[in-house]
């Protein structure tokens, strides 16, 4: 037999630790950048953050008292009226693409329509909203600012549906049917259950990103000082434009640290409701 | 040596009541053809075996028998599947009905995401009006039935998830008989499960043809030759011999069933 003659292995080994090495120092550089963007946060925004600054709303600067619950209320608001209008067609339509729509024409348009939607920058889908409900009507509203997040919700939740929807095995919808399940109650009953906590993650984390989104609600729910009690008629008072206003629009020192109180209100929310997200979903027995 | 143009059509060797009867099965994926004038009689209580080597059909002539290949749209059939003579492959069966009365075991144990009772009560609920105490007791009939019972009365609450893979796979085939059905398929119920398992399986099997007939498809062919009364051997989308299980296993007609029993390939 003829004898191979052998590749060096030092060149491979050598390889191997620089790619290791690099992706680590990149790896590093990343969470640096996290550390920092938290810390700087943090150290800001703690001095404003007290039971006052929780509990009352906004004022012009100057009277006692002064606070950002208005913003806190307004955010819940506009984001859990973005929830309530996306989530159900999304999860719906997640649906259809991952069950009904494999491989046919109308399922690859809509896939492709939710990447495009994916890709559009937020300022335009509140330019948009703006061009078509604010404008018609006369109001800036927390009603307009909901709809903006949630056409930013829609395809997110749209695809992450599907593609949990596809890691359930086929195994399981054909068992199902096998019994003699119609299809939608396979789908339902079985299929969007075996799925249900990535299916709930998929909302949470859609919704932690639109309740970070500031374009969007600039033309839509824009700012009060008041408490958010018009949602459909007027505008409503919300954190990430507080948060824009107090940064940008204001001499005083003050208002720039509410400001940065704000700012790491919102901050940790989110990056708790990721954290929960990731633990729930973590859990192996999804039952 | 592999003569590709044997004679097609099998022997019809079953002599009892014929509960299923395929008659010149053709199946494709696609454009492309993957049984070819598929011919079988299936006995009444009696259990079926389908060997053959890898991708010869065996699996995709099972699951043409409750119509379960219809959840691809790419997959299609011809032919004409008697079952208790009633063409099942008609427009107008009612194809939930059929899957009521023709029950399926799939390779991997495929537990709802459930607990053990709801498993074995959701055919029930799906198919029958009972009341909630006639549920359990025929919760408890089905998990006896697969010998399962024992093993899991003290966690019916459990998610069926929890149990090992030979339990999942015994609560499949509770969940499967709870709807009670006539006929089960089996489609390599024991190719993912260990061998203690496996022989628990097979004993059951054993059983069940007392009430069901039973059609299983086997990568084993000890397995095939243990538990079933005839054996279907099936080549490239074809059957090649089909006969009571000991005279395919002791004296084949055709040399590719011997060659393929002895161990020559597949």
């Amino acid at each position: 037999m003829k004898q191979f003659r052998k590749k060096p292995i030092f060149r491979r080994k050598l390889l191997d630790m620089s790619v290791r090495v690099f992706s680590l120092l990149t790896l590093c550089f990343a969470l640096f950048c996290m550390g920092w963007i938290l810390w700087a946060t943090f150290s800001h925004g703690i001095k404003s953050i007290n039971w006052d600054f929780l509990i009352n709303p906004s004022k012009p600067w100057g009277l006692p008292r002064n606070g950002i619950a208005n913003a806190i209320l307004g955010s819940l608001l506009v984001t859990a009226g973005a929830a309530a209008i996306s989530v159900p067609p999304a999860i719906l339509g997640g649906i259809y693409l991952a069950e009904f729509g494999r491989n046919t024409r109308l399922g690859n348009y809509l896939r492709f329509g939710a990447n495009i939607m994916m890709g559009i920058p937020s300022i335009i889908t509140g330019l948009f909203i703006y061009a078509i409900l604010v404008v018609p009507t006369g109001n800036f509203s927390g009603f307009a600012g909901s709809v903006a997040l949630a056409v930013i919700m829609f395809p997110i939740i749209l695809r992450t549906t599907e593609d949990i929807l596809l890691m359930i095995p086929d195994s399981l919808r054909e068992s199902s049917l096998a019994l003699g399940m119609s299809r939608a109650r396979a789908t339902l009953k079985i299929i969007c259950r075996a799925g249900r906590t990535g299916l709930v993650t998929g909302i949470l984390l859609a919704v932690a990103r639109a309740a970070g989104e500031t374009a969007p609600l600039l033309f839509t729910a824009m700012w009060s000082d008041a408490w958010p009690t018009h949602y459909f008629t007027q505008p409503t008072a919300n954190l990430p434009v507080l948060i824009n206003e107090y940064a940008t629009n204001s001499p005083y020192e003050g208002v720039h640290s509410m400001g940065w109180g704000a700012a790491l209100l919102v901050t940790f929310a989110i990056l708790g409701m990721n954290i929960f997200c990731r633990l729930i979903f973590k859990d192996p027995k999804h039952d | 040596m592999t003569n590709e143009n044997f004679l097609i059509k099998p022997a019809a060797a079953p002599t009892g009541n014929i509960k299923i009867s395929a008659k010149n099965i053709n199946f494709f994926y696609g454009t492309n053809q993957v049984l070819f004038d598929n011919n079988l009689e299936i006995e009444a209580n009696k259990v079926t075996a389908v060997i053959g080597p890898s991708g010869c059909g065996k699996s995709t002539h099972l699951r043409i028998y409750n119509r379960i290949f219809e959840l691809y749209r790419e997959q299609r059939v011809e032919g004409e599947l008697l079952i208790d003579g009633v063409d099942a492959l008609g427009r107008d069966v009612d194809v939930l009905e059929l899957r009521r009365k023709v029950g399926m075991i799939f390779q991997k144990p495929t537990p709802f995401p459930m607990s053990v009772f709801d498993n074995v009560a959701y055919p029930l609920k799906l198919h029958y009006k009972l009341k909630r105490s006639e549920i359990g007791e025929h919760v408890e009939d089905a998990l006896r039935r697969a010998s399962l019972w024992d093993e899991v009365k003290d966690k019916l609450k459990k998610s069926g998830l929890a149990l090992s893979g030979g339990q999942q796979q015994r609560l499949c085939i509770a969940r499967a008989i709870a709807a009670r059905p006539e006929v089960l398929l089996m489609d390599e119920p024991t190719s993912a499960i260990d061998p203690v398992a496996t022989s628990r399986i097979e004993e059951l099997i054993l059983e069940l043809q007392q009430k069901y007939t039973i059609v299983i498809v086997t990568h084993n062919m000890q397995q095939a030759a243990r538990i079933s009364d005839y054996t279907a051997f099936f080549f490239k989308g074809k059957i090649i011999e089909f006969n009571r299980t000991e005279k395919v296993f002791t004296n084949p007609s055709h040399p590719q069933t011997e060659s393929y029993i002895t161990g020559r390939f597949g």
